[in-house]
């Protein structure tokens, strides 16, 4: 039986669908990851969970008892949960009284508090910011002050949203880990929140995207990550060459899809006629001056509109008709001395090419 | 100029010298408002939890006939009351009228609307994610309360001292409803009028003194502890 499991989970704001038909089912000790763009629904969702607002309708079990149906305070099974919301909050007070206001709540003694504060402090790298006030922490220490605050009364449901969102590379590395060692070494169940597709990689056994308040693909991040398996997901997930097409010809599995002028060869078994989204990973594409070095089925020619520098990387806009976006090494672009106006071929394999039917 | 000079000296001397009058009357001043103010916060604060937290039909035209009062004219508070608790008023048979009770009572009600008010704006500037962390730490719906009265805490004790001070303050009621009687229901601020009518003057300047060294001591008292917890 799944620890945490939303059954058709729907959340309205007025007329307008916050959630719907969720469903979903998490398994105890778990780490997983919602993934999802800004307004897709993800803060709705662990309100929903840690019982800060009631759903419109839809059920959420923890260990088989269904606690939206539950009246009152339902204050032992808030209390079984934790969360730490996006923009670090502490309470006006020292470091120490933050993290422990959960055990003072649930009136355990200052005796059995002062050694088990103290020791989180140690874990969080925090040791002897005990009598500092919370509010003059930066905002990467106020969070994982929040952090140890979720974590104190031993939770068994931890939900994170989006606890890295603001800040600094170092203090989101040190939350990440915090967050992995707390999984792992209090075996807490975690449901993280983020936009951020690459730190989904990072923590994720398994991640679900959300998008537009609908859970639309779940699975291992690389699944996800390799194979979206609907076009916005595509998107999301950096998928940048995302097309329309039609399949005009088809045999025995290699097909071919036109997208506007363009003919691409794909490999697909659906049908001619049929409606499909196309992608290609920029990354999957080559650049040659003069075509045909490969073994590659489909070469476009085009002529290059833009180049973005990104780091060690350069994102070349390649107009063959469709506009391609193609990776390439800083030194690919010197050694072949790509230029806006130059005439290239664009090479990918049939097999590169990601075939969904329009839903 | 000279006379207010030497008048200020010589109400210095009549305060520093602990002259048993002046003692005795600003004693019963702070022990009137001291208790009104208690009653007040023991019924305002919890009550203004109460309308910040719900949402009803009528909050925001309820809000603002409490701040509405927050001027209520001290004279007509001491009428009102005067009103109920004349022998021939509805709460007559309790006895109160000319009494430190009555005075009390009509203090109590003068700052009600101020204490009300302010907790309410002290409680809705607290951001909405304190409740959250705070449920989401585990805390009851009163133990959030709480956590949020806590945070708010200046703010409401800043109300507090704004009440004690208007309480203090007041004349209109504590002379229509505790009379200035002599050592009996003489505050500092009937004193300071009844004598300064009489040509009094220097009594009513320690006085005077006495009224805003209270005001100032309490002020900074508060602001210490405030910043200690």
């Amino acid at each position: 039986m799944a620890f945490l499991k939303l059954v058709n989970l729907e959340q309205r704001a007025g007329d307008k669908f916050l959630l719907r038909n969720i469903n979903l089912e998490i398994e105890k000790g778990e780490l997983f990851v919602i993934i999802g763009p800004t307004g897709s629904g993800k803060t709705t969702l662990l309100r929903l969970i840690d019982l800060l607002d009631h759903p419109y309708s839809g059920d959420i079990y923890i260990d088989g008892l269904n606690i939206t149906s539950v009246k009152g305070d339902r204050i032992d099974l808030r209390r079984k949960m934790a969360i730490v919301f996006q923009k670090p909050v502490v309470f006006n007070g020292t470091v120490f009284e933050n993290i422990a206001y959960p055990l003072k709540m649930r009136g355990i003694r200052s005796r059995e508090i002062a050694p088990r504060v103290k020791s989180l402090l140690d874990t969080i790298g925090l040791s002897g910011y005990g009598k500092r006030k919370a509010r003059t922490l930066s905002g990467g220490e106020a969070q994982r002050v929040a952090l140890a605050r979720a974590v104190i009364a031993d939770p068994e449901l931890l939900l994170l949203d989006e606890p890295t969102a603001n800040l600094d590379p170092h203090s989101v590395k040190l939350i990440e880990e915090l967050v992995i060692k707390f999984n792992k070494s209090r075996g807490v169940t975690v449901v993280m929140a983020t936009h951020d597709m690459h730190q989904g990689q990072r923590l994720a056994g398994r991640a679900g995207v959300l998008m537009q308040g609908e859970l639309v693909q779940v699975g291992s991040p690389a699944s996800i990550f390799q194979s979206p398996d609907s076009a916005r997901v595509a998107g999301f997930v950096g998928m940048q060459n995302v097309y329309r097409g039609r399949i005009v010809a088809n045999e025995s599995g290699l097909a071919r899809v036109q997208i506007d002028g363009s003919v691409i060869d794909v490999v697909s078994e659906l049908e001619v006629g049929k409606a499909v989204d196309v992608f290609v990973r920029p990354e999957d594409i080559v650049l040659s001056l003069s075509g045909s070095i490969s073994s590659a089925r489909n070469n476009l020619k085009g002529v290059i509109t833009a180049i973005h520098i990104t780091g060690p990387l350069s994102m070349v806009i390649v107009d063959c008709g469709i506009v391609l976006e193609v990776l390439v090494t800083i030194k690919s672009v010197e050694e072949m001395g790509l230029r806006m106006g130059l005439n290239i071929f664009c090479s990918f394999k049939a097999a590169a090419v990601k075939v969904l039917p329009v839903k | 100029m000279q006379e207010l000079w030497e008048g200020l000296v010589q109400a210095v001397k009549l305060v520093v010298s602990l002259d048993p009058e002046v003692i005795e009357i600003s004693v019963r001043s702070l022990y009137v408002s001291a208790a009104a103010i208690l009653i007040a916060a023991a019924i305002c604060i919890p009550v203004g939890g109460l309308i910040n937290f719900h949402d009803f039909r009528g909050k925001r035209v309820l809000i603002n006939v409490i701040q509405t009062f927050y001027s209520l004219p001290t004279v007509v508070v001491g009428l009102f009351v005067f009103l109920f608790i004349s022998r021939a008023g509805p709460l007559g048979g309790m006895n109160l009228l000319f009494t430190p009770g009555a005075i009390i009572v009509g203090q109590v009600i003068l700052i009600m609307p101020i204490l009300t008010g302010m907790t309410i704006s002290a409680l809705s500037g607290v951001d909405r994610s304190i409740r959250d962390t705070a449920l989401g730490a585990g805390a009851s719906q009163s133990q959030a309360i709480w956590t949020i009265i806590r945070e708010a805490r200046f703010a409401v004790v800043g109300a507090v001292i704004l009440g004690f001070g208007r309480a203090i303050s007041e004349v209109g009621a504590a002379m229509m409803l505790g009379g200035n009687i002599r050592g009996y229901t003489r505050v500092l601020t009937t004193a300071i009028s009844l004598y300064t009518q009489e040509g009094e003057l220097v009594l009513s300047l320690a006085l005077g003194i006495i009224l805003i060294g209270i005001a100032t001591v309490i002020s900074v008292v508060v602001n210490i502890l405030l910043q200690r917890y």
